[in-house]
Formats: structure tokens, C-alpha cells, sequence
């Protein structure tokens, strides 16, 4: 189905065309891993949507992305719960193995660190997403089992 | 005590229609479609059943405002938005136990009339989204939704709408603005979301939890429901565990259960025999407490006379190697970036309180701190849209009463109580 097609599509779930927004955004950000000008403007025009209303709702939430992302996209949580059990820790073994910092790509374009509010499994903290793989019960000894893995 | 939320979810097939309809399943739906829908909600409010998401409203008072409210259409949202910090309770239900949630939305839209459902789904779970777009089409296929649910000519559509990873959009209404496809930004109440709510219309926001009472409430009746628990806000309870405790995870108990139960029976005891310092009993948004509230029933009117609030029902306990400072630190850090940013007093409140802990934390606390924190919280406390403000101010709060002697060390000292000891 042509990507255009596709978000009219999602807009019948809605009794308005602005309530695909979101869902639009999604469709349009799985494409390259985030949303560039072009994208917007393609929900825009699916949507029959300004421009400027797009940019918006697309730039208040965090699972967003405004600029181009590595391969995988690794999103940790440091949350309370997280932290409590060693996510901090975990943020330093990974910037140290593949000078990553939050917020940012590693060099070849492997991956890119998220940092997450609350994933929602205190209970096998820390916890992560790597793309929409769930990943828990994390520590020193597996993360890189677990992220090199992903290529 | 018997699971009902949970019941099932150990066995591999839980999530699936099939090992559903094998255990009951669906039975309370053909039921209810033997009531008025007048009468369920009219047994839902003799159940004394109370919102499970955190603000405890009772649910039969809500729907009665909605369906008293003569538009149309009028629209049933499932608030699956969990974010606050320490909660996974609804978590075992959408990933293990679905079609208990569409059950409960079914027998909910019968009653308030409403044709139209949106299961507003936090972006953080995706396994979530890939259960329940499943169920839903299960359902489907099964004849629960559709345009002629189980031959009764009632029409109930529902589908998953995704969030964005934003918290502020489990408060109802900016949710409500989320799902119209804009920012999620808090609006002004009244009119309150059952008479004004999604594009105009008269809409209910229930917790997953909430509705996945429902079916309980039409099978057993009021009567034997209302007998579980504390009988001032009856029912079955999601507690969700975590931090320092032997067994963290979700349990479903008897509201009202005391807070001792869950730490020392259900979760194990503090963790390696250590001491309890402090425990957060309703995620992170509601005020710490010490240990000598431990007999406290876990329940919406026991805990608000000790200082704090039931909230989600999440759990967090501190042992004695916990810094407070940090672990309040953290916490401002993430109100700060979840403020929504329409309210003054939260959205720069928030910044200047984590920038305040933050160098407390980093040994460069100041005198006086203590007394800034105590001073910005107050401007915030009450001067907010929505209850994100509340939340940070009443978070600070909490710590600088319950604990402030910990602060201070922290500002004398430029060290932590936690690592001195």
C-alpha cells in the first residue's frame, strides 16, 4: 500500500483526519528512523493538515525523532527504579565500549542512546527497548551480550 | 486471596481468545446484556468500585454523569497510558490477559451507550500494542465487537491508539487532546471530559484496571464484590513492587491490604535483610513515607491520613543504602521533562527545583536550600491546570518532612547519609 494510502487509511479509525496524526507520525518515522522535512510534509498532505500544525504535535513527544538515528535505537531507562538497580552504571559502560553518549550516534551508525522516563518494568530493572525488542534484568555482564547482537 | 485480574496469566496461552472462552471468559458480557444498561451502572455504583489510575473517582458516578448527557456519539477511552514512575500493574493485563480488558470496555460502552472505543496505549510497550491489536482482532472475529456484538444489535468499535511517550497525557483531558492528534496539553475543568471530552462529545476515561473490574462486578454482583476489602473502597488491587525488596513484581491483593503484607509477605522483605528506610506507596508521584506507617491499609482513604496518596497502587521501597537526595533528584528530573510546559509555575518550578537538588546531590548545596526548595513547591502546589505540578511540589514536600535531616547532611557534608553509614 502506497504510504499516502496508508495513513488515509488509519484516519477512518478517527471521526476527524487530525486524529491520525499520531499514528501518521508513526508511519512515516518507520520508514527512515525518523522524520525529516519530507516526512512531515507527507502526513501534511495525507492529512490535508498546516504544516505548522504537523511540526508541533510532532515536536512535543519524546518518540519523535528529529534527526537522523543509528541502526538500532537503544532506549534505557534511568528512571528511579532503574537507577536504584545500576542503570547510571550501564549509561557509562556503553558510552566507554562505543563512545556513545545519550542523545547521540555512534560514529558508524550502529547505534543510537535514548534516555527513558520509566519503562515500566521496575520489577526487572533496569530495563530496555533496543528497536521494539524489550530487554530486562540488565547488568554489567550481559548488555553487550544482549547489544552486540544487533549489527 | 483468589486472582481474578490476573487470573490465568501463568499459563502460556493466556493472552489468546481461545484459553479465555475455556475459563469463563465473555460470560459477564452475555450477562450484562441481559441488564438495562441503567441497571449495570446502578450495580457498578453499589459496587463502590473507585478509578484504579491514581485519583480513585468513583467509576458508577462518572458514567452516570456521561450517560445522563444527552450528545451523541459518546466515546469510552481505556487509559492504558502507565507511566508513572514505579508503575507495571496494568502492564500483566494488556500483555497476558486482554480480552479480560475488552470484556470490560464492551460491557462498559453497552452501558453508556457509546459505539466508539480508543485503548489509549503508552508508546513505552510495544509487546503491548502487538497483544492487544491481536485480541482485538480476535474479538472481531469471535463476534465481541463489531457491528452486532454476540446477536444483541449492539455496535462497539475498538481500536489501539499509540502515545508518543509523553506522561502528562495519562492526565484524562490532555489525553483526550492526544488522541485529536494534538499536543497533550491539560485543559481547564469544567467541562469535565463526560459532558466535553473527545471532539466535544461526552467521553469516559477509565483506568485498564478500572475496567478490568467490570466483568467482575457484573458476574459476581455488587453484593459479593463489594465484600472484597476495605468496604469504604472495595475490590481487588494491582500492587506493583519494586526497588529494594527479595521479590519485586505485580500482586493482586484485597484493597486495603496493610502496607506491612506487601513488603514482608508478598515481596519478600527488604532485600539481603536490609533496613527499611523509607517507602513510596503509590508511585512516584506520591509523598515518601517512613517506616512506621507500615500498618497503614493500602487503600484511597487510610493512606491520604498519613500524608500521602493510594495513586497507581506502585510500591517503592528504599533500604538504608538509598540516597533520598538522589533519588528525589531523579524524580525532578523527570517531572521537568515531562512538564507539559502551558503551566508557569510547573514548568519552570520543576527546572529550578531538580537544578536546586542537583547540586545538593553534587556536594554544592547551599544553606538555605532546604527553605528554596519548600518556597518553590508551595508556588506550584495548587497553581496548576492539571496535577503534574501538584505532583512534583508534593513530591519535595514529602521528602523535606519525612526527611530532612538527610538533606541537610547532604548539604553539611557534601556527602550522602547512605554512603557514611
Amino acid at each position: 500500500m502506497d504510504i499516502m494510502d496508508e495513513i488515509r487509511d488509519l484516519s477512518r479509525k478517527y471521526p476527524d483526519r487530525r486524529g491520525a496524526l499520531l499514528p501518521a507520525l508513526y508511519v512515516v518515522q518507520k520508514e527512515a528512523g525518523w522524520l525529516s522535512q519530507e516526512a512531515l510534509d507527507t502526513v501534511s498532505r495525507a492529512l490535508n493538515l498546516p504544516q505548522a500544525t504537523v511540526k508541533g504535535v510532532a515536536t512535543f513527544y519524546a518518540m519523535y525523532r528529529h534527526r537522523p538515528m543509528g541502526r538500532h535505537l537503544i532506549q534505557l531507562c534511568t528512571n528511579v527504579a532503574c537507577m536504584i538497580m545500576g542503570a547510571e552504571r550501564l549509561v557509562d559502560l556503553i558510552s566507554g565500549r562505543y563512545g556513545l553518549e545519550p542523545g547521540g550516534t555512534t560514529d558508524d551508525g550502529r547505534f543510537s542512546l535514548v534516555i527513558m522516563e520509566c519503562i515500566g518494568a521496575c520489577d526487572r530493572a533496569p530495563a530496555m527497548l533496543v528497536d521494539t525488542d524489550f530487554h530486562a534484568d540488565l547488568t554489567a555482564d550481559n548488555i553487550f551480550e544482549i547489544l552486540e547482537k544487533y549489527e | 486471596m483468589e486472582r481474578f485480574l490476573l487470573k490465568n496469566i501463568d499459563s502460556p496461552d493466556s493472552a489468546g481468545i481461545g484459553e479465555y472462552l475455556r475459563t469463563g471468559g465473555y460470560a459477564s458480557l452475555k450477562k450484562a446484556f441481559g441488564m438495562e444498561p441503567a441497571d449495570i451502572i446502578a450495580e457498578v455504583k453499589a459496587a463502590g468500585l473507585r478509578g484504579r489510575g491514581g485519583a480513585g473517582f468513583p467509576t458508577g458516578m462518572k458514567w452516570d454523569f456521561a450517560s445522563r448527557d444527552p450528545k451523541f456519539p459518546k466515546y469510552l477511552i481505556c487509559n492504558a497510558d502507565e507511566g508513572e514512575p514505579g508503575t507495571f500493574k496494568d502492564r500483566p493485563i494488556l500483555e497476558k490477559n486482554p480480552h479480560l480488558l475488552i470484556e470490560g470496555m464492551v460491557i462498559s460502552a453497552y452501558a453508556l451507550k457509546s459505539e466508539r472505543g480508543y485503548i489509549y496505549l503508552r508508546g513505552e510497550y510495544p509487546h503491548a500494542r502487538a497483544v492487544l491489536d491481536k485480541a482485538i482482532a480476535e474479538a472481531y472475529e469471535a463476534g465481541f465487537l463489531g457491528g452486532d456484538v454476540a446477536g444483541s444489535g449492539f455496535r462497539f468499535d475498538l481500536s489501539v491508539h499509540q502515545g508518543a511517550g509523553a506522561y502528562i497525557c495519562g492526565e484524562e483531558t490532555a489525553l483526550i487532546d492526544s488522541i485529536e492528534g494534538r499536543r497533550g496539553q491539560p485543559r481547564i475543568k469544567p467541562p469535565f471530559p463526560v459532558n466535553v471530552g473527545a471532539w466535544g462529545k461526552p467521553t469516559v476515561v477509565n483506568n485498564v484496571e478500572t475496567l478490568a473490574n467490570i466483568p467482575l462486578i457484573v458476574s459476581m454482583g455488587a453484593g459479593r464484590y463489594s465484600e472484597i476489602g476495605n468496604p469504604e473502597c472495595p475490590g481487588p488491587k494491582l500492587f506493583s513492587v519494586s526497588c529494594c525488596v527479595e521479590r519485586p513484581g505485580v500482586y493482586e491483593l484485597p484493597m486495603g491490604i496493610p502496607l506491612r503484607e506487601i513488603i514482608y509477605e508478598h515481596a519478600g522483605g527488604v532485600r539481603g535483610g536490609r533496613e527499611l528506610k523509607a517507602v513510596i506507596p503509590g508511585g512516584i508521584s506520591t509523598p515518601v513515607l517512613t517506616p512506621d506507617v507500615l500498618d497503614c491499609p493500602m487503600d484511597f482513604v487510610n493512606l491520604p491520613k498519613r500524608g500521602s496518596m493510594l495513586g497507581s497502587g506502585a510500591v517503592m521501597v528504599f533500604d538504608d543504602t538509598v540516597c533520598l537526595v538522589r533519588v528525589c533528584w531523579r524524580a525532578m528530573r523527570f517531572f521537568e521533562h515531562e512538564s507539559c510546559g502551558k503551566c508557569t509555575p510547573c514548568r519552570e518550578g520543576t527546572g529550578w527545583m531538580r537544578n536546586i537538588l542537583e547540586r545538593m546531590e553534587g556536594g554544592f548545596g547551599r544553606d538555605g536550600d532546604i527553605e528554596l526548595l519548600q518556597d518553590i513547591a508551595r508556588s506550584i502546589m495548587g497553581k496548576t491546570f492539571c496535577p503534574l505540578g501538584d505532583g512534583a511540589a508534593g513530591v519535595v514536600l514529602g521528602f523535606l518532612r519525612n526527611f530532612s535531616d538527610e538533606f541537610m547532611y547532604h548539604i553539611t557534608n557534601k556527602k550522602c547519609l547512605a554512603e557514611s553509614g
